[in-house]
Parts: C-alpha cells; sequence; structure tokens
C-alpha cells in the first residue's frame, strides 16, 4: 500500500501514535464523563473537561459505517483503486481509515472489520481494517 | 419581512476558461456588479470576499485602491458568500457601512491550480489522522455520504443522477452555461461517466471552471432611490459543524436544516411560500441532502421525490435555475453565483429559464466536506 507521509505527532497525539509502535489502537476517553472520542484532543467534547483525558486500549474492532472506492489518485505515488472508509469502532467513535483484505468493490456497509496495521519508517504504525473474520 | 438591507447590484466575471488573474476576474465582476447598481468604487465602504489570498479582502481593497470602513473574509468554502449577506445586512443596519460588495472570483481552470487531495494544512489533526489513507478531499467524504444514503434509505444511482440530468435540462437554457449547447444529459451517461470516487462518477461532480460573480448591497431606504429594482434580503441563517471527516456522527443529516430554518424564521416564511430555489450543487448527493434540509420532503425521500422531473424546467420546484455548479459553472466556491441568479430570478431578467413571476428565492451554500452550511431568503415587491 502506498500511503502518504504521517506528520510527526504533536504534544496532544504523542501518546496515541507511541501505542501504535506496539500496534495498539487507543481511544482517547474522559474520566469526568466516562465518554469517548477521536481523534485525540485537549478538550472533551462531552463535558468541557481539560483535565481528565486519558488514552485506552481499543477492542481494534468495529463496523464499516460508508466507504467509497476510489479511483484517481490524489498524488501520482498512489495506486488505484483503493477502499476509503468510516470505520464505527466498538467504543462508538469513527476512524477515516483505509479498508484491505478484501477487494476495493467487495466491501458494504455494515462489514465487521478488525484492526491491521502498517508499519511505517519511523517506528510508529498506521491502522487499517480487514475482515473481522479473515 | 426585510431586513432593511437589499440587494441593488449583481454581476458574474467572464466564466469558463479564461486565462485571466484572480483579481482580474474579481475586478470584472465588482464593476459590472456596480454599473449594474449606477454605483461607483468611489460608493464602496464595505468588502466581503476570500479565496484571493491569506488577507483576502485586504488585498482586494488595496488592488481596487479603496479604504474600507468594513470587511470580512471569513474562510467557509462556498457557503461564505451567504454568511457574508447575513454580515453585511448587520454592518449596513449598524451604520457601520453604507455599500458593501460581496465577491468572489476563481482561474483554478485556466491555472489548473485544483488538486485532488485538497488542501490539508500540516498541523491540522485530520493531516495525522486522515490525510495519510489519500482520501480525495472533498469527493471521498460526499461520495461516503452517498454510498450511505443510498444504503439506508434504498435509493439508486439512477435516481440520483437525475440532479445531474436536471442541472443539464435548466443550463441548455443558459447562454452562460459551461454546457450550453452540450445537449441533454442522461442517466445512462451519468453511470456509465468514470468513476472518481464511488458511488460518484464525474458527471455526479460539479465543474471545475474559472469564474466569478459580485452582489452589491445598500439599505432598502438608498436602495429606492438607485436604478435596478431592490431585492430585499429578508432573512438568514447558518450551522458550522466539521472539519474532519468523523466528528459528524449520521452522515446522512445535514447542518442545513438548522442553517434553512433559522433564514425562513427571519423571513417569516414556510419552504411553501418560496419560488424559486439555489442551492450548492458541489456533487449530486450534496442536492438531495439539501432539498431535505429545506423540508420540500421528508428525510430519505428526495431521490423520489424528484423523480417525476419536479426540479427540472417546467417543474413544480425551480431549482438551480442556471444549470448550477454541475453544468454552469464551478469555480471552487460557488457561493455567490448562488446570489446572483437568486436576484436575476426576482428581477425576472433570465429569459428562457425564467420562472414565471417569482417573488420569492432562496439561496443555500454548503462548504468544505457539509461543513459549512448558510441560507439567505430574499423577496422583492411587484
Amino acid at each position: 500500500m502506498n500511503l502518504s507521509s504521517v506528520p510527526a505527532p504533536d504534544a496532544i497525539t504523542a501518546g496515541w501514535w507511541e501505542a501504535t509502535r506496539e500496534h495498539r489502537l487507543t481511544v482517547q476517553r474522559c474520566g469526568a464523563c466516562s465518554r469517548a472520542q477521536h481523534p485525540p484532543r485537549s478538550v472533551c467534547i462531552h463535558c468541557g473537561r481539560t483535565d481528565a483525558l486519558r488514552l485506552d486500549d481499543a477492542a481494534g474492532t468495529g463496523v464499516v459505517d460508508s466507504y467509497t472506492v476510489v479511483y484517481r489518485a490524489p498524488f501520482p505515488h498512489v495506486e488505484v483503486p483503493y477502499a476509503i472508509a468510516r470505520v464505527r469502532l466498538d467504543e462508538g467513535v469513527v476512524c477515516l481509515t483505509r479498508l484491505t483484505g478484501a477487494e476495493p468493490d467487495a466491501w458494504r456497509i455494515g462489514d465487521r472489520v478488525r484492526v491491521d496495521w502498517v508499519d511505517l519508517p519511523d517506528g510508529r504504525a498506521l491502522p487499517v481494517f480487514v475482515p473481522a473474520s479473515g | 419581512m426585510s431586513e432593511g438591507v437589499a440587494i441593488v447590484g449583481v454581476a458574474e466575471s467572464d466564466l469558463g476558461v479564461t486565462n485571466q488573474t484572480i483579481l482580474g476576474l474579481q475586478t470584472q465582476a465588482i464593476t459590472r456588479a456596480l454599473e449594474d447598481a449606477g454605483l461607483t468604487l468611489r460608493d464602496v465602504d464595505g468588502l466581503a470576499t476570500s479565496g484571493i489570498s491569506r488577507f483576502s479582502a485586504t488585498q482586494l481593497a488595496d488592488w481596487l485602491g479603496i479604504q474600507p470602513r468594513w470587511t470580512d473574509s471569513t474562510f467557509a468554502g462556498g457557503s461564505a458568500y451567504e454568511m457574508y449577506v447575513a454580515r453585511a445586512a448587520q454592518a449596513i443596519r449598524a451604520g457601520q457601512a453604507t455599500t458593501v460588495v460581496i465577491s468572489f472570483a476563481s482561474n483554478q481552470r485556466s491555472a489548473r491550480s485544483r488538486s485532488l487531495a485538497g488542501v490539508i494544512e500540516d498541523h491540522t489533526p485530520e493531516a495525522q489522522f486522515e490525510t495519510p489513507y489519500a482520501p480525495l478531499y472533498p469527493i471521498s467524504y460526499y461520495a461516503m455520504v452517498a454510498q450511505r444514503y443510498l444504503h439506508e434509505f434504498g435509493a439508486t444511482r439512477e435516481q440520483l443522477a437525475e440532479i445531474a440530468v436536471a442541472a443539464r435540462e435548466w443550463a441548455l437554457l443558459n447562454p452562460k452555461a459551461f454546457r450550453y449547447g452540450a445537449g441533454p444529459l442522461t442517466v445512462e451517461e451519468v453511470l456509465a461517466a468514470p468513476m472518481i470516487s464511488s458511488p460518484l462518477t464525474v458527471a455526479d461532480c460539479c465543474l471545475v471552471t474559472d469564474g466569478g460573480g459580485a452582489v452589491v448591497l445598500t439599505s432598502s431606504e438608498r436602495a429606492r432611490d438607485l436604478r435596478t429594482t431592490p431585492v430585499e434580503v429578508l432573512g438568514y441563517g447558518e450551522r458550522t459543524t466539521n472539519t474532519s471527516m468523523t466528528a459528524v456522527d449520521d452522515l446522512t443529516a445535514s447542518g442545513a436544516a438548522g442553517a434553512v430554518a433559522d433564514a425562513l424564521a427571519r423571513a417569516g416564511l414556510a419552504i411553501g411560500d418560496i419560488d424559486v430555489i439555489e442551492v450548492y450543487d458541489s456533487f449530486t448527493i450534496t442536492v438531495a441532502l439539501t432539498l431535505e434540509a429545506l423540508g420540500v420532503c421528508g428525510r430519505g425521500e428526495a431521490l423520489d421525490f424528484i423523480q417525476d422531473g419536479r426540479i427540472r424546467p417546467g417543474g413544480q420546484l425551480p431549482l438551480n435555475t442556471n444549470g448550477g455548479g454541475l453544468s454552469y459553472c464551478h469555480p471552487g466556491q460557488y457561493g455567490v453565483l448562488l446570489l446572483v441568479e437568486a436576484v436575476r430570478q426576482l428581477r425576472g431578467e433570465c429569459g428562457p429559464r425564467q420562472v414565471a413571476g417569482a417573488r420569492t428565492a432562496l439561496a443555500h451554500g454548503t462548504g468544505g466536506i457539509f461543513s459549512t452550511h448558510a441560507t439567505v431568503v430574499l423577496g422583492v415587491d411587484r
């Protein structure tokens, strides 16, 4: 897979990316209201607290909320076609991702998926999703 | 009920493939709109624009050689121009400006400046959590909305194509339309066009053209002394919902509904009172969601609702009467051209595509990836 370059983590996202080095998918959760959000922020979008946010390990499973198969490459080095998706994790949050491990046009909304990893040159890894049964 | 502010001049710049600069096209649109109003640059003390540079309104003021008392460069994609109408009306009522020009122009087709990847700044969360997967921006988001919509409501790509087909029918009546003279578009042609980001083919996507427009606003009182039929600002509303592709929980529910409701409430009108509707048709799916937000039909019903040809010329719901971004002109931020067409319809200047007796119009802009939503309701006394 030819993924675009991934910017360096920042002060807010460092922990999330650090976990990817061990192929751990994490979701930010607010200790005050117990609700989850993605991507990580410096404020809870549900209750407004700024001092109770933590990263929890996610189950790594979810469902395809929607998807699209891209046929025109946005960058010269990207090979088409490929499937972009919104995956709703079992923790409730939605992630943008790629669907791999099946033909791009074989995917359907509602498909169960699990996380897989694409290792990046700097030791981090990018989460993608594959069929849950695969 | 009027807000006490009226649109007194409108114009397009040259459209299509112009080989002009952005500021050159801006100048065309602005000077033509002022001429339409019977005003000059010396009368302008308020300026609202974006898409020129980081300091868009400032840049434009410098270029025109004016020092405005009021400016706005709110950056909200194609909906910004409807937002500017609200802010301009407020500024004029508050006495901060007397004559405001709202304008936009782009040379994106001549300059080949449009990128399928969009512009995502490196320091934003999207650069870390979305761009690495290489979605097309904004197309892939609208494509996921379309995919979800078709799935959830049991609709088909054939039904969605009617939006592009109807836009072409209108464009065939508009000599300024990019697809004027291109002949009718069929559902089969929409479906057979090259797929860009499924389920959207190139025919489900708006054009990439040069173009621009300008509108001139002043107080209703002053408007009575000018030469054009004043088009009163009756109401406005807006919503801002998301920049990321993951923030909105339900892809088929657009922030447009709140914007439209606010605008109609301010105007003291119901959607059934509106004679002509101009909505941002960045993609066919944008129109489906916007029709539902307008309340002309229920959630999930838009595609069934339009299959009888009601949004085509002569239909019960005159929509995007210039041919829209799909077949008329799409210079990247189409919002100002929605206002230009709405005003011309209300003045009765639209020739073969004129909606007979139109007295009220609604313009609705959508920016980004269903990110920003802004509505303006306009009307004439005649």
